[in-house]
C-alpha cells in the first residue's frame, strides 16, 4: 500500500473487496490492537538484529548477550541491568532481546511449511478425488493419531537439535490441520452454484479455479495461518524448553526459561522474563490473528 | 449406530499399525546409540558389542519389528533398557495418573469456560465481557510450562501451601491441573462466546423469547443447546491437546505420568519406553475421537438421525469432509 495512493482518495473499508487481502491490510492499519501487536513484532525483531551492535560490554568489547560477567552472577535487576544477570553472569535484557528472532521466527517459518505443504496435499486430495484423495487422507489420518506436541517432539528427536529442524518439525506437525482445511474447502466450492454457473456459461477450467476455487478456499486457511503462528510460537518455545529444537548457549527464550529452572527457589527474576516475553509475542500474534479472522469471517464480529 | 462405533474400532487397528511403524522407524533413525548411553564413554567396543548381542539390537530390523509387534499386540513392549524394568508395568502405573490428569484439566476447563462464555455472549461488549476477552487472551498467550514454574514459585516456594512436584495425595495434582487447564479455559470459553453469539440471533430464539420464557430458559435450554457441537469439537481438541501438553507440565512438576515417561525414553534412547509410551497416547487419542462423534450424535438429533437412517452414504461423507 503505497502513501501516495491513500493521499489522492481518502479511502473507506468499503472501498477494499471484503476479504481480498487489500481489505485485510485496511483492517490491520484501522484496528488499534492489531496495529499495536504489529508494532510490537516489528520493533521487536529490529531490536533483535539491532541490539547486538549497541549493547556492547565496554570493557570487552563483546557483545552483552554472550558477555560472562562472573561478578555479577545471577545480580539482580539494577540500572546497569535492567532484567538482571543470568546464572553466569550474562545480560539478561540483551539476551532476550537477541533470542526474539528464534521464537518469532519460528512461528512464521513453521506455519508457513504447515500451510504450503497442507495446501497442497489438500488440492490434490479434493481434486482428484477417490484412490489419491483415500489414500492422502488415510495418510493424514495416522499422523493425527499422535498428539501435535507428541509428533513435533518425535520428530525433533528424530532430527536433532537446531533452529532449522524444529521448523521442519513443527511444520510438519501442522499439515494434517491444513490439508484437511483446503480439500473440505474445495470439495465445498466444487459442489458451490457460482462455481456451477461459472461451468454453465463456459467458463474454462483454468479460470474457475483460478478465480473461483482458489481464492475461495484461502480465507479459511488464511485464518487458520494467522491464528496458527501464535500456536506453533508457543509450541516452539515449549519444545526448547523440553530439550529438544533450540538448545543453550543460544539464548531462545524457551531453553533460557529451562535452565533458569533450576534457580527458581534463589533467584526467581531469572525465570520472570524471557516468559514475559513468549506472552507478549504470544499476544501480539494473537491480536493481529484475531483481527484477520474478524476481517475475513464477519460471522464471528458483532 | 453400534455399527458406526463398531466400524471405527475396526478402522483404529490399521491406524495404530502405521503409528507402530512409524514411531519404531523414527526410533530406530533417531541419532545417538542407546548401548552407549548405557554403558558411558569408557566401556570398550567388545563390552557395546556384548551388549548390543543381548539386548538384540544387531539383529536385523523388520525381525525386531516383528518381534515388537507381536509383543505389543499382548501389550508387552518389552524391558527397558536403562532400568531393566517391564515397560508394560510401568505404563500400567503411569497411565492413570496422566489419565486422570487430563480428565480432571478438561472437567476445570468445561466447568469455567463455558460459564465464561455463555456470560460474554449475555453481556456481549459490555464491560464483563472486554474483562474475559482481555483475560482469555492473556491465558491463551501464556506458555503453560512458564505459568506452571511461576505457580510453584508462589505457591510451594513462597507460600509453602502445595508440594512443588511428585505424586502423593490430591495436593500434588492442584497445581499441574490449573497450570494444564489455563489455556484451554481460555479455548472453551472463546469458542462458547462465539457460538451462542451466533445462535443468539436465530429465530427460534426470538420466538422463545416472546412465548414469555425466562431468560435462563432460553439461554440454557434453546441456545446452549443448539451452540454446543462447536464447543463439544473444541473440548474435544483441547482434551487431545492436552494428552500431549501434560508431557510438558509433567516435566515441569517430575509428574511421574505418560509424558514424562516419553521424555525420558527420548532423551535416554531407551526405544521401548518411546514406543510402548506413543502407542498408549495414539490409542488413547483415537479412542477420544471415537468418543467425541459418539457424544455428537447424543447431543444432536441431526446427526444421531443419519447414523440410524439409511442414508448411510451422507454420514460416511459427512464424516470424510470433517
Amino acid at each position: 500500500m503505497s502513501k501516495t495512493e491513500t493521499k489522492k482518495v481518502k479511502k473507506t473499508a468499503a472501498s477494499y473487496k471484503p476479504g481480498s487481502l487489500r481489505y485485510i491490510w485496511y483492517k490491520l492499519r484501522h484496528t488499534p490492537t492489531a496495529v499495536i501487536g504489529m508494532c510490537f513484532v516489528v520493533t521487536l525483531f529490529i531490536l533483535s538484529f539491532a541490539s547486538p551492535y549497541f549493547l556492547i560490554d565496554e570493557r570487552s568489547g563483546q557483545p552483552m548477550w554472550q558477555y560472562i560477567d562472573m561478578r555479577n552472577m545471577n545480580a539482580l535487576p539494577s540500572a546497569e541491568h535492567l532484567f538482571g544477570c543470568d546464572e553466569i553472569g550474562r545480560d539478561i535484557l540483551a539476551r532476550v532481546l537477541y533470542g526474539a528472532r528464534y521464537t518469532m521466527s519460528i512461528g512464521i517459518f513453521s506455519t508457513t511449511v504447515s500451510l504450503l505443504f497442507g495446501m497442497l496435499l489438500g488440492s490434490i486430495a479434493g481434486y482428484f478425488g477417490g484412490h489419491v484423495d483415500n489414500f492422502i487422507m488415510r495418510c493424514l489420518d495416522v499422523f493425527q493419531a499422535f498428539p501435535g506436541i507428541l509428533l513435533a517432539i518425535t520428530i525433533s528427536a528424530t532430527l536433532g537439535p537446531g533452529f532449522e529442524k524444529i521448523i521442519i518439525s513443527l511444520g510438519i506437525s501442522g499439515i494434517p490441520g491444513y490439508a484437511r482445511m483446503m480439500r473440505a474447502n474445495i470439495l465445498s466450492i466444487r459442489g458451490s452454484e457460482y462455481a456451477e454457473a461459472a461451468l454453465s456459461i463456459n467458463c474454462p477450467t483454468s479460470r474457475i479455479i483460478a478465480k473461483h476455487i482458489i481464492p475461495n478456499a484461502m480465507s479459511p486457511l488464511i485464518v487458520q495461518t494467522a491464528m496458527g503462528i501464535a500456536a506453533s510460537g508457543l509450541m516452539a518455545s515449549s519444545l526448547s524448553f523440553l530439550g529438544f529444537g533450540v538448545q543453550a548457549p543460544t539464548p531462545e527464550w524457551g531453553s533460557m526459561l529451562a535452565s533458569a529452572r533450576n534457580f527458581i527457589r534463589n533467584y526467581p527474576h531469572l525465570c520472570l522474563f524471557p516468559g514475559i516475553f513468549i506472552m507478549l509475542t504470544v499476544i501480539s500474534y494473537n491480536l493481529i490473528g484475531d483481527t484477520v479472522r474478524d476481517a475475513l469471517d464477519p460471522k464471528l464480529k458483532d | 449406530m453400534l455399527r458406526f462405533i463398531g466400524r471405527r474400532l475396526l478402522q483404529m487397528i490399521p491406524i495404530l499399525l502405521v503409528v507402530a511403524v512409524i514411531i519404531f522407524t523414527l526410533m530406530e533413525l533417531v541419532p545417538g546409540d542407546p548401548v552407549r548411553i548405557m554403558l558411558g564413554d569408557f566401556a570398550t567396543e567388545a563390552q557395546v558389542e556384548e551388549e548390543r548381542e543381548r539386548l538384540g539390537l544387531n539383529r536385523p530390523f523388520l525381525e525386531r519389528f516383528w518381534e515388537f509387534i507381536k509383543g505389543a499386540v499382548q501389550l508387552d513392549f518389552g524391558v527397558s533398557y536403562i532400568t531393566k524394568t517391564s515397560v508394560s508395568d510401568e505404563l500400567i502405573e503411569r497411565f492413570p495418573r496422566t489419565l486422570k490428569l487430563a480428565l480432571l484439566s478438561i472437567c476445570v476447563s468445561a466447568l469455567f469456560g463455558i460459564p465464561i462464555g455463555i456470560l460474554c455472549a449475555i453481556k456481549a461488549n459490555k464491560l464483563p465481557d472486554r474483562i474475559a476477552l482481555v483475560l482469555t487472551l492473556l491465558c491463551n498467550s501464556m506458555p503453560s510450562f512458564w505459568l506452571a514454574l511461576l505457580l510453584v514459585l508462589l505457591f510451594s516456594v513462597n507460600l509453602n501451601w502445595l508440594p512443588s512436584g511428585g505424586i502423593g495425595g490430591a495436593q500434588y495434582y492442584v497445581l499441574p491441573v490449573i497450570s494444564s487447564s489455563i489455556g484451554s479455559i481460555a479455548g472453551i470459553a472463546r469458542q462458547t462466546r462465539a457460538s451462542m453469539l451466533e445462535v443468539i440471533r436465530a429465530d427460534y430464539i426470538t420466538t422463545a423469547k416472546s412465548k414469555g420464557l425466562s431468560q435462563k430458559a432460553v439461554i440454557l435450554k434453546h441456545a446452549l443447546g443448539n451452540a454446543l457441537i462447536p464447543i463439544i469439537t473444541v473440548i474435544g481438541g483441547q482434551f487431545s491437546f492436552l494428552m500431549g501438553g501434560t508431557t510438558i507440565v509433567e516435566s515441569v512438576y517430575s509428574f511421574p505420568g505418560l509424558g514424562l515417561y516419553i521424555i525420558s525414553g527420548i532423551n535416554n534412547r531407551d526405544y521401548p519406553i518411546v514406543r510402548g509410551g506413543v502407542l498408549y497416547i495414539a490409542f488413547t487419542f483415537s479412542f477420544i475421537m471415537l468418543l467425541i462423534d459418539i457424544i455428537y450424535a447424543f447431543v444432536d438429533p441431526r446427526i444421531r438421525s443419519q447414523y440410524s437412517g439409511k442414508k448411510k452414504k451422507k454420514s460416511k461423507e459427512a464424516e470424510a469432509a470433517a
